[in-house]
């Protein structure tokens, strides 16, 4: 059965005007790039490469300097188009409202009626483990649970595509792990479709349908696996010998690019 | 680099095109043209008794500021390195730094009489405060991990201030001196304004007593181009340092 | 003692030492009556001034003046800095104008002024506001500077347009530093409205601080001067009560 395209980049460039002091920047592609309804994918890249500006020309926060972007069949324009959920790297919070209010945000700026708000709000929050700080501010809550809040804030929007800027950057190991667990529980039970950028190569093994490789700037993707696990997947895959073999040929692809994004030979 | 120079020669223009409407509104007893002021602006600049009077002022806004500068430098040092003092001295001195000084004009007055020491007290009360505010939060903003990595190179203390403390500081201590400038200018010009026979304050009284609207104009326009120009070179300096 | 608490300590501790110095500088005839008198002398005459009622027109003048001052500060301040924020090439022209504005004396240019608007409150208040706003501004400026990206961000994903995004993110993420603002900008026009009154002295607590110098009457000068150091030093403590709540609740944001 031939997968249905969900959002797709074809043949997509970034290359930022040149400034004051500096030339012009060809910061990615070309790149082509097509989404499946549904699926979970993975790009990794060493740093530099242009995943995260990849990711802001899916959501329309930037525009392609040649090439189109489309989402759901149309292109897409200078404003993020409705369906679409980011979730960025730093962490984007409302300080001045409680976890309540930065969840509900969203549906009420959308007009969305009270009773749908807060039904939609509540179950967010009790999927996301922050039922209990409800009426906290983040600045009295870590940053994996900030990094929730903001997922949670996503979520209760009902987005078809949900990007992430490599949202568990700031934590430590074994926290992000489990958030690769929530996430996953998270595009089953949304069935959206995910895009996540990554530098951590074995968080894109265990959590993706198929991961990208991209070059060194300017970034292209060099080859996209297909990793083949059940939708019912956790972070116990981890063990098997399948994942060593999808981390170790994702290495083999990056260890030279990244050597050439440091600098070296 | 010359897109900003163009800026600058737009932006000339609208203002001086706005000064022109609001004379014609306002009418010549309440504000002068641009054209009147900048003639008279040149006059001045090349009368002698203009730069005598600009000389009182530069002696009294030079000094000022070494006691501004230096008193500044020297208490938010000592406050940004002794952590108890700073934490005591903190909101103190933000509300001296907040108390409308010129409260305080008639007790400087009768303390200094009338004349430069008075203008010199006016001008550097106004500049140690921003100057020590801005230089204890830069100091006590240095990361700890630099001071730790300090420690880890076995650097004396010497050492430390210099190069660690220091350069880390140098932004927020220039952005102070900075402001310090601008204050103590205006403390000064203040003190001048009604304890002094001389000095620009002194000229721009005269002018305002005798109602001579295209003399007020004139050396507010000089003071302000003064000003302006100094801030310019200062933040020029504060971006390199940064 | 926690160190908070002894911090405090050593703080009330300072300044009532400074205040005791003085007035002891001042009972022991080492610095002249018509200089400075003891602070408790200029307790008691400002006690007296107050229950007397002398004042109490002259004060109203003024706190009406200042008030409309402030509030002209704050909301122009704000209204121009959001202006000139959007427009980055006309702010970076005008930024060392900014910085420069507090260096000159911009009240000589009061006579104009009451030319312009006549002599009575519009004028004062005009002065106030116009020294004010600059500060309110600058504030504006950086406190829009400082909004994350990533807020900005998350507003264009949310669909929210420039006046919602301005209204309900940037807003509110600049709130500390628009606060800082505030603080200067209360400072900035009570020594704008005081000294315009001052120099007009037809009304207000300026007008009397004016003839008390004048007339070398040092116990109602001082009195009065307390009067408004210890009005803003009340205004600014709460603003800065204000400013630390958010910082506490909100983190640095």
């Amino acid at each position: 059965m031939r997968a249905e395209t969900h959002a797709e980049l074809r043949g997509a460039t970034r290359v930022f005007p040149p400034r004051e002091g500096q030339g012009e920047v060809h910061a990615l592609g070309p790149v082509d790039l097509a989404l499946e309804r549904g699926e979970f994918f993975s790009v990794v890249g060493p740093s530099g490469c242009g995943k995260s500006t990849l990711l802001e020309l899916l959501a329309g926060l930037q525009q392609p300097t040649a090439g189109t972007v489309a989402f759901e069949g149309r292109p897409v324009g200078n404003e993020p188009p409705d369906g679409i959920g980011v979730v960025f790297q730093e962490d984007a919070s409302f300080p001045w409202l409680t976890v309540w209010d930065n969840v509900a945000f969203g549906l009420r700026r959308a007009g969305v009626d009270a009773a749908e708000t807060e039904r939609r709000v509540r179950d967010a929050l009790a999927f996301m483990g922050l039922l209990d700080f409800s009426r906290a501010h983040p600045a009295q809550l870590s940053g994996g649970m900030r990094q929730r809040v903001c997922i949670a804030r996503t979520l209760v929007l009902q987005p078809r595509l949900i990007l992430l800027d490599e949202p568990f950057g700031a934590l430590d190991q074994q926290t992000r792990l489990l958030m690769g667990d929530e996430l996953l529980r998270l595009w089953r039970e949304t069935g959206a479709t995910v895009l996540l950028i990554t530098h951590a190569l074995d968080e894109a093994a265990m959590l993706s349908d198929r991961v990208g490789v991209m070059s060194a700037r300017p970034g292209r993707f060099i080859d996209v696996l297909a990793t083949g696990w059940a939708r019912s997947r956790d972070s116990r895959i981890v063990s098997r010998p399948e994942f060593g073999a999808v981390t170790g040929r994702l290495w083999d692809l990056l260890r030279e690019e990244s050597i050439k994004a440091l600098g070296g030979r | 680099m010359t897109r900003r120079w163009v800026d600058y020669l737009l932006l000339a223009a609208g203002f001086l095109a706005l000064w022109q409407i609001l004379f014609l509104l306002a009418g010549e007893h309440a504000l002068a043209s641009p054209a009147a002021t900048l003639r008279r602006a040149g006059e001045l600049l090349a009368s002698g008794a203009f730069w005598k009077h600009a000389a009182e002022t530069g002696t009294a806004f030079g000094l000022a500021c070494l006691v501004a500068l230096s008193s500044g430098l020297a208490l938010g040092i000592w406050l940004g390195f002794r952590r108890l003092a700073g934490e005591v001295a903190d909101p103190i001195l933000g509300s001296l730094y907040s108390i409308p000084k010129i409260t305080l004009y008639p007790l400087i007055l009768l303390l200094f009489g009338l004349g430069l020491s008075a203008k010199v007290a006016f001008g550097a009360i106004h500049g140690i405060f921003p100057v020590a505010i801005f230089t204890m939060n830069g100091i006590r903003q240095v990361p700890p991990v630099h001071l730790k990595t300090a420690r880890v190179l076995r650097l004396s203390a010497w050492q430390t201030a210099k190069s660690v403390l220091m350069p880390s500081a140098a932004a927020e201590i220039a952005a102070g001196l900075r402001v310090g400038f601008s204050v103590t200018l205006l403390g000064t010009l203040i003190g001048e304004l009604f304890a002094s026979t001389s000095g620009i304050g002194y000229s721009l009284v005269r002018a305002m007593d005798t109602h001579q609207v295209v003399e007020i104009m004139a050396l507010t326009f000089l003071l302000f181009a003064f000003a302006a120009l100094a801030n310019s070179a200062l933040l020029a300096l504060e971006r390199r340092v940064r | 003692m926690s160190r908070a608490a002894s911090v405090r300590w050593l703080r009330v501790a300072l300044i009532a030492g400074v205040v005791l110095a003085l007035e002891a500088l001042c009972r022991a005839g080492l610095v002249s009556r018509h200089t400075l008198i003891a602070p408790s002398e200029m307790a008691l005459s400002l006690a007296r001034l107050l229950a007397s009622g002398r004042v109490a027109g002259d004060i109203r003048f003024t706190l009406q003046n200042t008030a409309a001052a402030i509030a002209a500060s704050i909301v122009a301040g704000f209204a121009i800095g959001a202006a000139v924020h959007a427009l980055p090439r006309l702010r970076r022209a005008l930024d060392p104008l900014f910085s420069a504005y507090y260096a000159v004396p911009t009240f000589v240019l009061y006579p104009l002024l009451i030319v312009a608007f006549g002599i009575g409150a519009t004028s004062l208040i005009a002065m106030g506001a116009m020294f004010g706003v600059v500060a309110m501004i600058i504030n504006t400026l950086i406190g829009l500077d400082r909004v994350p990206l990533a807020l900005m961000k998350t507003a264009r994903v949310m669909r929210l347009g420039g006046a919602r995004t301005m209204l309900l993110v940037r807003l509110p993420a600049a709130l500390p530093t628009l606060v800082t603002g505030m603080k200067l900008a209360v400072a900035y026009s009570v020594i704008g409205v005081v000294a315009a009154e001052f120099i007009l002295a037809t009304a207000g607590v300026g007008k009397r601080i004016a003839f008390a110098y004048n007339d070398f009457d040092t116990r109602t000068m001082y009195a009065l001067m307390l009067l408004i150091i210890v009005a803003v030093m009340v205004l600014n403590g709460m603003l800065h009560a204000w400013e630390q709540r958010l910082h506490r609740r909100w983190g640095r944001a």
